[in-house]
């Protein structure tokens, strides 16, 4: 087990660097990050040259993404151009984020799993196929029109939830929004679930344990579902960082300032610092994650051993 | 798909035009059907199977159906709507369904109605070429590393992975705020560079899978080519899932440009789409839903229609889910 732990960290470090580097560039290519710093005028030569050097941009590309990498593994972000630290914006946004995505990823286990284990039971009546044409609506109505509608209805119409969240975002306010994050991979967990379960039911050691007589309960808890739940596991882990980083729209939408709403504010703004080092720690999150969902096979099937 | 050519042709006819195809074979398989011809002499392939089993399947002639209307009125749009989507008069800005303008108009005073007939050949347009570009793209370099392996094989895999790791609004977000041109391609162009390696990781494990069967070594024996090998024996064996992923993938990538509209980075007036017209209307949500309901509700119906495609198609295909 140690061993693979090792192994696998290794086989992060290229990934991590690529995808970095693959943001550094993609940014670079965006526009000259002084053109903000003027106001609405153009910066004279002099004054856009001397910041250049000063924040190290007239160095070559590769030059300075190494500085700033080095810079990072020292915990140090950089500043926005603003001069607030790209840490404490961090501070502010990745609470929110993350709190978002917890409210998703709950929704994710708790009624796509549910809805899988029904829907898989039930193989061909008539709450698996509503329940399926759900899904399929549900993954084909993109988030951001999901987002709006509800909050027209449940915000404007029936003044259920407020419109937008507040600074706060506490975990009560963040429910609507978590649902709208969640919806389409709700969908596919239950999908995904509905399959496994299906083509698990028919295996022998279902029909073992029906056979010597344990209750229907104990069958589909223990036997079934743990076994099933391996490909949703997969789903739902690789999902965490799709989720911070596709809360762009639903911050977007409920006015949340987290993750997404500095991402997009720094891309609007071509803030250099604050989009790649945002974006640097959704890579590590993402990186993390799948790690941690490899990791955990090994609970749910004790087949699995890593040497 | 295009680029592998299934010997027998035997689904030729899927995508439009499938309704006549639909129609004839009905009546055949109706005249034969009762006096219980039993087991065929030929054994049927995977494809044949697949078709029919499709042709009976009310979800896939459906879907279908939706599609090919959808392609109809991008190519002629006028066939159904006899207005201009540029043409804007403020004085009616958010009047709702009027005579002749069942829609209603949006917050520019244009027809809302034939902005969304129009907007369906922008969707169309960007949902057929990203596909066939990511398909084209990722199906010969993943197909090309699964068969050859090796050195080449693990740069691919840590590419993907590193392309994974990227989450695809952010890229769009990032890539396309400096795009100024207004016209498709760029949207298109990011779409590919994003999202071959989806296609890429399907098309490499289905080549590693083909490239093992005893036909594939016979043939190596018999002294087959390795271009042959691949595109005689193992692409059409291979195939199957990039053509069931990809068909999921063309409604993904237009509900993808709809999101990326919305934000403001992906298609840009006067081009007409559902996305920019959806990101205008959401300011008016609270007095003008019509606005955002028309083109949502095409948005919808058309990302559902190729998913429901994709599903249809996976479930013909996929014989351990009979």
């Amino acid at each position: 087990m140690g061993r693979y732990v090792v192994r696998r960290l290794l086989q992060m470090i290229p990934v991590f660097i690529g995808s970095t580097l693959l943001i550094f560039l993609m940014v670079n290519v965006m526009g000259d990050p002084i053109a903000g710093l003027c106001g609405d005028k153009q910066c004279d030569a002099a004054t856009s040259a001397q910041l250049k050097k000063e924040f190290g941009l007239d160095k070559p590309v590769w030059q300075q993404y190494l500085t700033y990498m080095g810079h990072v593994f020292t915990g140090d972000f950089g500043t926005a151009f603003n001069g607030q630290k790209v840490t404490e914006l961090m501070a502010t946004a990745f609470p929110v984020t993350i709190r978002l995505t917890i409210v998703a990823i709950l929704f994710e286990i708790v009624i796509g799993i549910t809805l899988g284990v029904v829907t898989g039971l039930k193989r061909g009546r008539p709450v698996d196929t509503s329940v399926l044409l759900l899904t399929l609506v549900v993954i084909s109505v993109p988030t951001f029109v999901t987002g709006l509608l509800l909050q027209l209805l449940l915000g404007v119409e029936w003044g259920w939830i407020k419109p937008s969240v507040s600074t706060d975002a506490t975990f009560g306010e963040l429910i609507v929004p978590g649902l709208v994050l969640a919806s389409v991979s709700l969908a596919y967990v239950t999908r995904l679930t509905r399959t496994s379960i299906a083509e698990n039911r028919r295996s022998d050691y279902v029909r073992t344990a029906v056979a010597k007589g344990l209750p229907r309960q104990r069958v589909i808890v223990r036997h079934l579902l743990r076994n099933s739940l391996i490909p949703v596991v997969t789903f739902i882990g690789t999902d965490i960082g799709a989720l911070m980083g596709g809360a762009i729209v639903t911050e977007r939408i409920f006015n949340i300032h987290g993750v997404g709403y500095q991402l997009y504010q720094g891309i609007l703004r071509q803030n250099t610092q604050t989009v790649v080092g945002f974006v640097t720690v959704l890579v590590l999150v993402f990186l993390v994650a799948n790690l941690l969902v490899d990791l955990l096979y090994a609970v749910l099937d004790p087949r699995i051993r890593y040497a | 798909m295009p680029e592998y050519q299934e010997p027998e042709g035997a689904i030729a006819g899927t995508g439009a035009g499938g309704a006549m195809d639909l129609a004839v074979s009905e009546a055949t398989t109706l005249e034969k059907g009762p006096d219980g011809t039993g087991p065929q002499d030929k054994p049927r392939s995977l494809w044949s199977d697949a078709w029919r089993d499709l042709r009976r399947n009310p979800v896939f002639i459906i879907s279908a159906l939706v599609i090919v209307f959808l392609v109809v009125i991008s190519l002629w749009p006028s066939l159904i709507t006899s207005g201009n989507p540029l043409k804007c008069d403020l004085s009616k800005a958010q009047e709702g369904s009027q005579p002749g303008h069942p829609f209603g108009y949006d917050g520019q005073g244009c027809d809302v109605y034939t902005r969304t007939v129009y907007g369906a050949r922008t969707s169309v347009t960007v949902g057929v070429c990203a596909t066939l570009g990511v398909a084209i793209l990722g199906s010969i370099l993943g197909g090309l590393a699964g068969f050859f392996g090796g050195f080449s094989d693990s740069i691919l895999s840590r590419t993907t992975d590193i392309f994974f790791a990227i989450p695809v609004v952010l890229g769009g977000l990032v890539l396309l705020s400096v795009v100024t041109s207004s016209t498709v391609w760029p949207v298109i162009g990011f779409m590919v560079l994003l999202g071959w390696p989806q296609i890429s990781r399907i098309a490499r494990g289905s080549v590693i899978t083909a490239k093992h069967n005893d036909y594939v070594q016979a043939a190596r024996a018999l002294g087959a080519s390795n271009s042959r090998l691949l595109l005689r024996h193992i692409a059409p064996n291979a195939v199957a899932p990039v053509i069931v992923v990809a068909t999921i993938a063309l409604g993904t990538y237009i509900s993808l440009e709809a999101t990326l509209s919305y934000l403001g980075v992906g298609l840009k007036p006067p081009t007409v789409s559902w996305g920019i017209d959806i990101s205008a209307a959401s300011a008016y949500i609270r007095n003008a839903p019509h606005m955002l309901l028309w083109p949502a509700g095409a948005l919808a119906i058309t990302v559902l229609a190729f998913i429901m495609l994709g599903d249809a198609v996976r479930d013909a295909l996929d014989p351990k889910l009979r």
